[in-house]
């Protein structure tokens, strides 16, 4: 089309795009809003947008209940640990299946995927009695593993859609230059792949963040991440929306800030090689 | 050092036969050619050279070792790709000594190398930028560069030519040449273009459907095609082939003639025919002609020969050069 | 093509994925059938070894399982549609010529990152409370009467919940694919006089159906197994009018703690699972060749 387009036109459009963007937003925007208003201005009608008291007695006070450092860094210590495991795991398979594909290989990652439709209520019951009897409960080291198989399809998937973008011709050259397997890996390919490894690994750290399934049923107190810290507020907080806010504003902060700055990168990577 | 020999070498992907049992010796110091139709399977028997692919069958020897089972990097190679496959992260130097860097090679021997290397393609003052910012002529001269630092039994070139422009394929072609006569060492270059094979090659392999349909000097095939398919696949332009009534006037079922042993006259010759496209290039002339009772024939004449399409003129076949083909297509000597 | 050593080396570095989540799938299954069998509730602890398959009949006769049927496919077919459709509007905004896209685009995708639980508390308070909520506000400005969303449309409230939450994802994935549009290919069909309309459904949307299998297929993934926007808002409720599958599991196992009417319906969601799995891997498998 043509790339002549008359101000009102460019006008329009921004404002029309802006609008609706902003539409999108405005629940993140409302709760952090919210999350700097005293209990009562939260409650006011008609709403209270920009002029009111702001206060941070609400992130006070919801430090002071409980101890978000340390919910934050069991959030950092699952999604850092099962991301890094997944890496370590995941390469080398999706460069097995990028560079070596049999005629199962397709079989086998689409099988990978299903895996990961499988209800997760389905067998809570089994994993559970598991980790009773492995002393695996609220530990790290088991909620680690469960998020990492829990995503260890999506990041070979996703791997192996960029691995594919490479020309087997340099891994050979590679080789004829004398590199073993495992320095072929990590002196040519995963240089190469580095766009590639970042999208997986943020990806990878935004779900192992967010998930809220295992992360609530499997830990009490020693292991819970930030979902459970979010989950205790949930019931007595519901009618102090002010202290919910900042609690959930806490919650949300670091994985929003990391997934605003690195947007770009993690959405190339979503794309799963469907748009080249 | 580096005489390669092939023996009943055999591959087959699944039921598909690409290499049917190829005997083959590449003699220390000569400059072979695999050249070939497209589909052939000389990029494949390169492969098994280098070790990226396994043999179905037979054996390789390198200096009289057996390498059939030895891993690439084992076999003292060095290859040159279609795609130079650089390392696009690493900049010119660490993708030339990257391969000595592999072996365990000290730091300042590798820099001397990886000095000299480039000191010989021109390209010392390109030693610090990534392949993305050089031109593809460069691009190529760090390929082989690579090839080069680690002094290898052989040098194998997979069409390394193919995605440079005509000018600096001219350019690269003379490059490589002076470098085989300066190193002396073993080079298998593989390429469909018979043009790079004549004019590089002490050897010409002139592959078809996984078989060597003839092996030898470039004149010697250009001369005594073995069989049609020779005939047909060296020389440009095309021979031209003849067969039926025309050809059983020669003594033969099928007979060919080069462009260049037909000899043209407005006057007089053997055979008549007409004009449809004439080329003047200056130093040839190429025509193209439909003769009477024979059908089209290219035609190649020294300088200008002044004729419009439409014209009528007389070609003369020199019986000296003449091909003659049984019917199975193999040459009657 | 390669050698046999590489192939080996490729099913040696293979072997630990396809192991690990073999073995992920296989015993917790394995267990599951096992309990499905039994009659075991967990506040009693009474069981009765062997009950046959009369946990698999009581849960699908239940007249709840096929409600929570209904609700899944509800859920996941309206949040699809609406993610799709709202995603693809948004990105053809985007695509248009504006100014400052890429803070547009942050606004857009803020909600992928924010966990459930807190999307799931922010609308069912800031947003949905019918009192206090901003949607009740804007009803009052215009004179109607607030909505109270999760009493009388619990099951749209959560759909609107959860597209929410998706909505960026199909928006962001379907603008790359748009601005990967080959700009040839736009100028060829302006040559051909292409207008507008038929343009968008002759060339660019053949040119989204990979994305937008991409897009099917993860959300359908993630869709599956809603629970934490349930759990947090109307607990299935009011009746089962929010319950889908996998949270009647959950009641089941925790609520009326009967561990092997859960491990059956458990069984039964990973069928039926698997029955959606081979239905979307056949639509994923075209369209992803190459």
């Amino acid at each position: 089309m043509s790339r002549q387009h008359s101000l009102s036109r460019r006008i329009t459009m921004t404002t029309i795009a802006y609008l609706f963007a902003f539409m999108i937003f405005f629940p993140v925007l409302w709760m952090i809003i919210t999350s700097f208003k005293s209990e009562i201005d939260a409650f006011a009608l008609p709403p209270k947008f920009l002029f009111f008291h702001w206060t941070l007695e609400n992130y006070i006070t919801v430090q002071g209940r409980s101890n978000y450092p340390l919910f934050a860094a069991n959030s950092v210590i699952l999604a850092g640990g099962a991301t890094l495991l997944g890496l370590l795991v995941g390469i080398p398979a999706a460069w097995a299946m990028a560079f070596a594909p049999t005629k199962n290989t397709k079989q086998i990652l689409l099988w990978m995927l299903s895996t990961k439709m499988m209800p997760a209520v389905g067998v809570l019951m089994p994993i559970y009695w598991i980790f009773l009897k492995l002393h695996m409960l609220d530990t790290h080291i088991g909620l680690i593993v469960i998020l990492f198989l829990g995503n260890l399809p999506i990041m070979i998937w996703m791997l192996y859609t960029y691995f594919k973008e490479i020309p087997v011709e340099i891994l050979e050259a590679a080789r004829m230059d004398g590199a073993t397997r495992w320095k072929e890996i990590v002196f040519v390919l995963a240089p190469m792949a580095v766009p590639g490894i970042a999208s997986t690994v943020l990806l990878n750290v935004i779900l192992s963040w967010n998930e809220a399934f295992w992360t609530l049923n499997l830990t009490t107190t020693s292991a819970a991440p930030l979902t459970a810290f979010i989950a205790s507020y949930s019931a007595p907080e519901g009618l102090f929306w002010a202290k919910l806010s900042a609690a959930s504003t806490m919650a949300v902060a670091p994985i929003l800030l990391l997934g605003w700055f690195s947007q770009k990168q993690l959405v190339r990577g979503l794309t799963f090689g469907a748009v080249k | 050092m580096g005489r390669i020999v092939l023996e009943k070498v055999r591959k087959a992907f699944a039921e598909v036969v690409v290499i049917s049992g190829i005997d083959l010796v590449i003699e220390e110091g000569s400059f072979v050619v695999f050249v070939g139709p497209s589909g052939c399977g000389k990029s494949t028997l390169l492969r098994l050279i280098a070790g990226l692919e396994d043999n179905s069958g037979g054996k390789i020897l390198i200096d009289g070792m057996d390498v059939t089972q030895a891993a690439p990097a084992k076999r003292g190679l060095s290859m040159v790709f279609q795609s130079y496959a650089l390392y696009p992260h690493m900049n010119v130097a660490k993708n030339i000594g990257f391969g000595l860097k592999m072996a365990g090679m000290p730091r300042e021997e590798i820099d001397r190398k990886v000095a000299n290397a480039a000191a010989m393609l021109n390209l010392t003052d390109y030693l610090n930028r990534r392949p993305g910012q050089l031109s593809g002529g460069q691009r190529q001269r760090v390929a082989i560069g690579r090839a080069i630092v680690r002094e290898p039994k052989a040098f194998l070139f997979d069409e390394p030519l193919s995605n440079l422009d005509a000018a600096l394929r001219v350019q690269m072609r003379l490059e490589i040449t002076r470098l085989h006569q300066s190193l002396k060492t073993t080079m298998i270059y593989v390429t469909h273009d018979q043009v790079e094979a004549l004019t590089m090659a002490d050897q010409i392999v002139v592959l078809n459907r996984g078989n060597i349909e003839q092996a030898g000097a470039p004149l010697e095939l250009y001369e005594r095609p073995k069989n049609l398919f020779v005939a047909k696949f060296i020389g440009s332009p095309t021979m031209n082939i003849i067969s039926g009534a025309t050809a059983a006037r020669y003594g033969a079922p099928t007979i060919g003639i080069r462009p260049e042993h037909l000899k043209l006259s407005t006057t007089s010759g053997d055979w008549k025919a007409q004009v449809s496209i004439a080329e003047h290039l200056g130093s040839d002339t190429f025509l193209y002609v439909d003769a009477d009772g024979i059908g089209p024939l290219t035609v190649r004449a020294d300088g200008d020969f002044a004729v419009k399409p439409g014209d009528s003129l007389y070609l003369s076949p020199d019986p000296t050069r003449l091909h003659r083909f049984d019917d199975k297509g193999d040459a009657i000597r | 093509m390669a050698t046999q050593e590489t192939r080996l080396a490729a099913r040696l570095l293979a072997a630990p994925s396809i192991g690990l989540l073999f073995v992920w799938m296989v015993v917790p299954l394995a267990i599951t059938i096992y309990f499905s069998l039994l009659n075991y509730n967990l506040q009693t602890s009474v069981t009765t070894p062997f009950v046959g398959l009369s946990n698999y009949y009581y849960f699908l006769t239940d007249p709840a399982f096929l409600t929570s049927i209904m609700n899944t496919l509800l859920l996941v077919g309206a949040v699809l549609v609406i993610t799709i459709l709202g995603g693809l509007g948004m990105a053809l905004l985007l695509d248009q010529p504006i100014w400052g896209q890429g803070f547009a685009r942050i606004m857009v995708i803020s909600p992928f990152f924010v966990m459930a639980t807190v999307s799931a508390l922010i609308w069912k308070n800031l947003m949905m409370h019918p009192v206090f909520g901003i949607f009740a506000w804007i009803a009052s400005l215009f004179g109607a009467k607030p909505i109270d969303w999760f009493g009388d449309y619990p099951l749209t409230a959560i759909i609107i919940i959860v597209a929410w939450q998706w909505l960026p994802f199909a928006a962001l994935i379907l603008l790359t694919a748009l601005q990967s549009f080959d700009q040839e290919q736009k100028d060829a069909a302006q040559m051909d006089g292409a207008p507008p309309i038929p343009f968008f459904f002759h060339i660019l949307l053949p040119h989204l159906a990979r994305p937008i299998t991409v897009v099917i297929l993860i959300e359908t993934i993630f869709l599956l197994s809603i629970f934490a926007e349930i759990y947090v808002t109307t607990g299935g409720g009011p009746g089962l009018a929010s319950t889908n599958l996998t949270f009647l599991i959950y009641q089941t196992a925790l609520l009326q703690f009967d561990a092997g009417g859960a491990a059956a319906g458990g069984l039964i969601a990973v069928v039926l699972a698997n029955i959606v799995a081979i239905f979307l891997t056949r639509l994923v498998g075209k369209n992803l060749e190459g």
